[in-house]
């Protein structure tokens, strides 16, 4: 077994401590990685550069200057900025694009001594629950062989659950840390909207977007947060209020926690497994000292419509810069200027990306504009009052993340209705900008089900307390 | 063509005076080699976001008051979405229903009359690169140095009438924006540039008719003339018969005629909608307010002033008014204690006219002007000057040599008269002497004067100043010539 510690703060413990070096930790994991080339988890792994980048950590250490993740190899979804390498958000449009500059969270993870550990795959551009959508091809689920891995953050959620590294950062518009985390059994985060920077995420869903860490517990996942949260003065929408710091204790953190159960969100769309351990865990919070409250999130129904309308209205005018002129792949058969736009987009994205510029398009069009897109942040803000009055009545909420464990492979592919569908409790979380995360429960049939909570906006705090007791009491 | 009223809209594009872009902070230098003012976002590249540039909020407000717009507490950044190779990101970032300024005017004359135009709102953007295609050359060239460069766009309410009225509309803009920072004033280097929407009915119509959109126009002159042409080509093909089209058409100077850049079919469907990466942009009643009174006296209002509490013609005071410098200059020297009258006729007449010699240029950041090799003038300068003309130490004709030679000299302008030995002649004796001499030595002269030729004292005069070197005071001189010949004669 290539870890001997399995976490991030275990490996960094152990790495500072003297135990092993970075460099050692990183030979380990390229070897493992090697190994498990199959499942085709990495857009791209330079392995001199992680071996550079070890030995920098190394240096690092030895000289006293090491930061909170020193030596910790670190993943990082491919559409996230990073120099020295490729970020093409597994797509063909951008096969081969090395960025000019570090996204802010890049730089915040070098600054802690992070290992930046390859590029993980994904949906394309983000657009997937399924892992599928990948012009490098599927992901395989270390968790569960020849089902999905969920998405778009496949290869993050795959990295972590292979016992490759202990940590990776993946994006969420949608759902695409948390669906993925689950599906792996692993845990994925989303932050409040706001809470992490945007810049260097190749945007999706601008309003919708944000980075989350992935990993194998709660805690870590709370180190991974602390070190990607903050204020960024380039990014105008990035907050500036203070990172508060969860005070972690288990199953103590549930005495007197007001834990709220949506009950729209017990639909009978939801697998028994998964009900039947969310009614489980839900018995252990109250034995514990949580008292549960039943709330109502009234527009549920329409998240998913809204969501769809708004990220590819979104999309649709963020792709617009993939256009062969500047940068990325252009179309060998060159004509006129429009020529080049249709060839190289036609050639360039795939179908589902092209299905989601489409859509964005048509509700923005004139015309369309107030039936769709104007009508969708109507309902966007109901959707965020529905979450103010539940949170009213409580401190956190427990919900599925996914309302299924992971599908077979290919089972959902030429369905896109069925797949938009799968994230339906998890789209609301963004639409409303409030912190979420997932967490494993156990499995059924060998398949991970997983639950998700949901905090008030910046209360990320309370969400890793919580997640925190849901993990001592699983 | 009096049976046709013209019915003219102008849209002002006017970059605003930031070293930096609009969203990032790449800079603005103008003239720069192509593609070097870039940066990830100017560029397009993926995951980079717009951070608004505070100064360009400034300048559009200051803009806006001195445009007496009402200056809107909250305005939205908008994406214009459309595929153009000089548009990195696929959309322009702009603001379509909460633009910063909504309303204003614009006063100003034509032709001595005084006209106001009302505007529709001021929205700020940011501009797109240029697209180049050169001869032969089968490719386009793409420089992004404009790319972000931070616009403000004023609409105005299509009511301006004539060509004349849309370039003194465009002139009065350029002139207000400049005072207050906002722009640089170079027409020339693309910072200001005017489309105007031009459309024809017959006169006393109230029905707006298709309109042409004359795009890209960066002088004065070309706004006259190509509205000009514009009016006659659409009244020309609609008495032969034809109508107008809706297209956009660009001015050719050289040609004199404005031609078709394209047919619009329908307009453009882009896709606007609010940019998600900007907040909106909400300014605090108490910082507009500072804003607003940190706002210099506008040209307008100082010509009012001037032709009000110093009497002075309009054109005087339009003279002072439009010139670097010459406004501050002229109240300093008022300041140090010269005659509002004489204060103009120094600087609209000698100080001038050192300046088109080019002895003299404005420095703006020491508020005076200065000569090449450093000699300053100012307004106490000049009013020392004429505080010598006002005590008779020399005439008005010798004070306009002394500021020549403090120009070269750097001396004061009594020192000057010092030193040049030009102090005033007033000895009746010694000037009597000279208005003898020059009876004498001209018999001709004095014959015609007394045959009727009045006119020829002036010729005395000259004369005898010439002899005094100009010395000698000019009223004892009309006097004494004045009784000279009179007493000969009798």
């Amino acid at each position: 077994m290539v870890t001997e510690a399995r976490g991030v703060r275990a490996l960094r413990d152990q790495i500072r401590a003297g135990g092993r070096s970075a460099s050692d930790v990183a030979e380990e994991a390229l070897e493992r990685a090697e190994s498990l080339a199959s499942l085709n988890i990495f857009a791209s792994l330079d392995s001199a550069q992680v071996r550079a980048r070890a030995a920098a950590a190394d240096a690092a250490i030895a000289d006293g200057s090491a930061g909170p993740l020193a030596g910790v190899p670190i993943a990082i979804k491919d559409n996230i900025c990073t120099t020295g390498e490729t970020t093409t958000c597994a797509s063909r449009i951008l096969g081969g694009f090395e960025s000019i500059y570090d996204a802010f969270v890049v730089e915040r993870l070098r600054d802690a001594g992070a290992v930046l550990f390859g590029k993980t795959n994904m949906d394309e551009f983000a657009m997937g629950s399924s892992g599928e959508k990948s012009a490098l091809g599927v992901t395989a689920n270390p968790a569960a062989p020849g089902y999905v891995p969920g998405g778009s953050s496949s290869g993050s959620a795959a990295v972590v659950a292979a016992d490759i590294v202990p940590g990776a950062l993946g994006s969420d518009t949608g759902g695409s840390v948390r669906q993925p985390a689950a599906f792996c059994g692993v845990v994925g985060m989303k932050p409040t909207w706001g809470r992490v920077s945007r810049r260097g995420l190749i945007a999706y869903g601008s309003s919708l977007d944000q980075i989350g860490p992935l990993t194998h517990n709660v805690e870590d996942a709370a180190l991974l947060y602390s070190v990607i949260a903050g204020h960024d003065p380039g990014d105008a929408t990035s907050a500036r209020r203070p990172v508060e710091a969860p005070l972690l204790r288990g199953a103590d953190a549930a005495v007197g926690l007001r834990v709220g159960l949506p009950r729209e969100y017990a639909g009978a769309g939801v697998d028994p497994a998964v009900s039947g351990a969310l009614q489980t865990m839900a018995r252990r919070l109250e034995a514990a000292g949580a008292q549960i409250v039943d709330v109502s999130l009234p527009h549920t129904e329409a998240c998913v419509a809204t969501y769809y309308i708004i990220a590819t209205a979104e999309a649709s005018s963020n792709l617009a810069r993939f256009d062969g002129v500047r940068y990325g792949r252009r179309t060998e058969h060159a004509g006129d200027i429009d020529a080049i736009y249709a060839r190289s987009r036609s050639e360039g994205f795939g179908d589902e990306v092209i299905r989601r510029i489409l859509l964005g398009t048509f509700v923005l069009s004139s015309g369309y504009y107030d039936a769709y897109y104007e009508k969708a942040q109507r309902v966007r803000t109901l959707i965020r009052r529905d979450f103010d009055a539940a949170f009213e009545q409580c401190d956190v909420m427990l919900s599925p993340t996914s309302p299924t464990p992971p599908w077979r492979t290919g089972e959902r592919g030429d369905d896109p209705l069925a797949m938009y569908l799968a994230d339906i409790y998890t789209v609301s979380a963004n639409l409303s900008g409030v912190p979420a995360i997932s967490i494993p429960l156990g499995h059924s049939e060998a398949l991970p089900i997983a639950a998700q909570l949901m905090a008030p906006q910046f209360a990320e705090a309370r969400l890793f307390e919580a997640a925190h007791a849901c993990e001592a009491l699983r | 063509m009096s049976e046709w009223q013209a019915v003219i809209g102008l849209e002002i594009h006017a970059q605003l005076a930031t070293e930096s872009k609009i969203f990032s902070a790449a800079p603005t230098a103008f003239g720069a080699e192509a593609n070097t003012q870039v940066n990830e976002l100017c560029a397009g590249h993926p995951g980079s976001l717009p951070v608004l540039n505070r100064r360009a909020v400034e300048l559009a407000v200051r803009a806006g008051f001195a445009l007496d717009c009402d200056v809107q507490a909250l305005s939205i950044f908008d994406r214009k979405n459309y595929f153009y190779p000089d548009l990195p990101k696929g959309y322009q970032i702009s603001q379509l229903n909460y633009p910063i300024c909504l309303g204003g005017h614009v006063d100003y004359d034509v032709d001595g009359q005084p006209q106001r135009t009302r505007l529709e709102r001021i929205h700020m953007e940011e501009d797109a690169g240029k697209s180049q295609h050169e001869g032969e050359d089968p490719h386009s060239h793409i420089d992004l140095n404009r790319a972000g460069t931070p616009l403000i766009e004023i609409v105005t309410h299509p009511e301006i009438h004539t060509p004349e009225a849309a370039a003194a509309f465009f002139r009065a803009v350029r002139e207000v924006l400049v005072c207050v920072g906002a722009n640089d004033g170079r027409l020339a280097e693309g910072s200001l540039r005017c489309d105007a929407n031009v459309s024809v009915r017959p006169a006393g119509s109230e029905v707006l008719n298709t309109r042409t959109e004359i795009k890209n126009l960066n002088s004065f002159r070309f706004v006259r003339d190509a509205v000009r042409h514009e009016i006659d080509r659409q009244i020309a093909l609609i008495e032969s018969g034809g109508s107008v089209v809706q297209q956009t058409r660009l001015w050719d100077e050289t040609r004199n005629e404005t031609r078709v850049m394209r047919t619009k079919e329908g307009e453009a469907d882009y896709r606007y909608f609010p940019d998600p990466d900007l907040p909106p942009v909400l300014l605090d009643a108490a910082w507009l307010e500072s804003v607003r009174a940190s706002l210099p006296e506008l040209p307008a209002a100082r010509r009012a002033r001037y032709r009000a509490d110093y009497e002075l013609s309009a054109a005087d005071a339009a003279a002072i008014v439009d010139r670097s410098g010459f406004a501050t200059v002229f109240e300093a020297a008022i300041a140090a204690g010269c005659a509002p009258r004489q204060a103009a006729i120094w600087v609209n007449g000698e100080l001038a006219s050192a300046i088109n010699d080019e002895l003299l240029a404005w420095r703006d950041s020491d508020n005076v002007f200065v000569s090449s090799r450093g000699v300053e003038i100012d307004g106490p300068s000049l009013a020392a000057l004429q505080g010598l003309v006002d005590d008779d130490t020399v005439s008005i004709g010798t004070a306009r040599r002394v500021l020549r030679r403090m120009i070269e000299s750097g001396l004061s302008a009594a020192a000057v008269v010092d030193a040049d030995g030009l102090r005033q002649v007033d000895d009746s004796g010694q000037i009597e002497a000279a208005v003898r001499a020059v009876i004498e030595a001209n018999p001709d002269e004095v014959a015609a004067f007394r045959g009727g030729r009045k006119q020829l004292i002036g010729f005395f005069i000259g004369q005898v100043m010439r002899a005094t070197k100009g010395r000698a005071k000019p009223d004892t001189v009309r006097r004494l010539v004045i009784e000279a010949l009179a007493g000969d004669a009798g």
